[in-house]
């Protein structure tokens, strides 16, 4: 690591019971000083109540111009919904 | 800050626990078990219907089917990253259930003899998971609870494909409709048995409704889908086989008969129709995934020493 530190990912969980979700970067010589910045940075107004960060560079990402190929295979499977299944007037719980 | 009184409090205030919260030691190994347990009825079930894909009457059914195991296979992976956030390995809870020492629910030890059985296992297996899972999305450990929202979001379309396929027989030939009847007789009481023994005989439920793991017994739950089931049952024009099923307009739900307790037991035990077969087909995929797994991690070791910098 050079001495002007590093990128580090930081995701901020809103409230207990849900998940982590990306909110933003920092720049930092560490991991303990990107939680302070993570905190400084993205929760001043309360948004979390935890945080994690992530070294930029450990971060593994699908490439965007690979994306149709990617993720376009499951646009024709309707099936998988369950509004594509017929169901008989009356029916219920299901 | 953290310890017994936080975890406690959580509790109490209906919060979640996370991951890197104190719990008791208690509460984690039932958690590890449970989800594991949970985990191993995913992937064992796929087996059941699995064996149907190269048979389904059309591509539209094969490609439904596929998806749908596909997903199983998902239900799983979710599940097996929520165990690992207790601290245990997915290597070591496949391991317990390689050796018989973590169980699968008992309902995918019994055959899928005909095309019907499939749509059986999605309208009345799926339907009864369903019912067992939804209070689990509130359950108090927060990996789990958030699992079980997706697993319940996808579980919508196996049930709803499960009873298309069941109405499609039924308008059929009188072959059909009997086929579809016959499924329905064998899979409607290990269908109820999937909700565990009578409250008065469940070794874990005490704990787990404590600690927010459970949040209905066994018996509430059972007869909530049986509520829901009959109804649809008639819409299909298929009679479950249980003479004791009558509406209790006094009650406002439905009475019915008692499942066999024993054959639970047996069939939990491992003296079910395909308890052996099952297990054999998931430690022979373990052993033939085996060469993979070896070769993705020499893989990746050759790619990293090529790319790190020269010392």
């Amino acid at each position: 690591m050079t001495s002007d530190g590093q990128l580090f990912e930081v995701f901020v969980r809103a409230r207990r019971g849900v998940s982590h979700v990306h909110a933003g970067s920092v720049h930092a010589a560490s991991a303990e000083m990107a939680l302070q910045y993570g905190r400084d940075l993205f929760t001043r107004r309360l948004e979390g109540v935890s945080l994690w960060v992530v070294p930029a560079a450990a971060v593994v990402a699908s490439q965007s111009d690979g994306a149709p190929a990617l993720f376009e295979p499951a646009a024709d499977k309707d099936y998988r919904y369950p509004a594509h299944y017929q169901m008989p007037d009356g029916i219920e719980h299901i | 800050m953290s310890g017994p009184s936080t975890f406690q409090q959580l509790i109490d205030d209906d919060a979640k626990v996370e991951a890197n919260d104190w719990m008791p030691d208690h509460y984690r190994a039932h958690l590890v078990r449970q989800i594991a347990q949970h985990a191993h009825s995913e992937i064992i079930g796929m087996q059941p219907e699995a064996q149907w894909i190269t048979r389904a009457p059309s591509l539209r059914r094969k490609a439904i089917l596929l998806a749908k195991v596909q997903d199983e296979a998902g239900h799983g992976l979710y599940l097996y990253g929520a165990v690992e956030t207790l601290g245990t390995t997915r290597d070591d809870v496949l391991d317990r259930l390689h050796r018989g020492a973590q169980k699968y629910s008992s309902i995918f030890n019994y055959p899928t003899l005909t095309w019907a059985d499939v749509g059986a296992i999605g309208w009345l297996v799926d339907g009864a998971a369903i019912t067992n899972q939804i209070p689990l999305c509130r359950c108090s450990y927060g990996p789990y609870a958030r699992a079980m929202v997706r697993i319940c979001k996808e579980e919508s379309f196996h049930q709803r494909q499960g009873f298309e396929l069941l109405q499609t027989l039924c308008n059929g030939t009188v072959q059909q409709r009997d086929m579809a009847q016959d499924a329905l007789n064998r899979w409607w009481w290990p269908t109820l048995m999937m909700f565990g023994p009578p409250d008065g005989a469940s070794i874990h439920g005490a704990e787990a409704f404590q600690w927010k793991i459970k949040r209905f017994s066994n018996d509430e739950l059972r007869q909530r889908f049986v509520d829901h089931t009959v109804p649809q049952a008639e819409l299909l024009g298929l009679v479950i086989p249980d003479p004791d099923l009558r509406w209790n307009s006094d009650t406002d739900h439905f009475d019915f008969g008692e499942p066999d307790w024993d054959e639970l037991t047996r069939v939990i035990n491992g003296d079910g129709p395909c308890n052996d077969e099952r297990l054999a087909v998931r430690v022979q995929a373990d052993a033939d995934g085996q060469w993979v797994r070896e070769a993705a991690s020499v893989h990746d070791d050759r790619r990293s020493a090529r790319s790190e910098p020269a010392a």
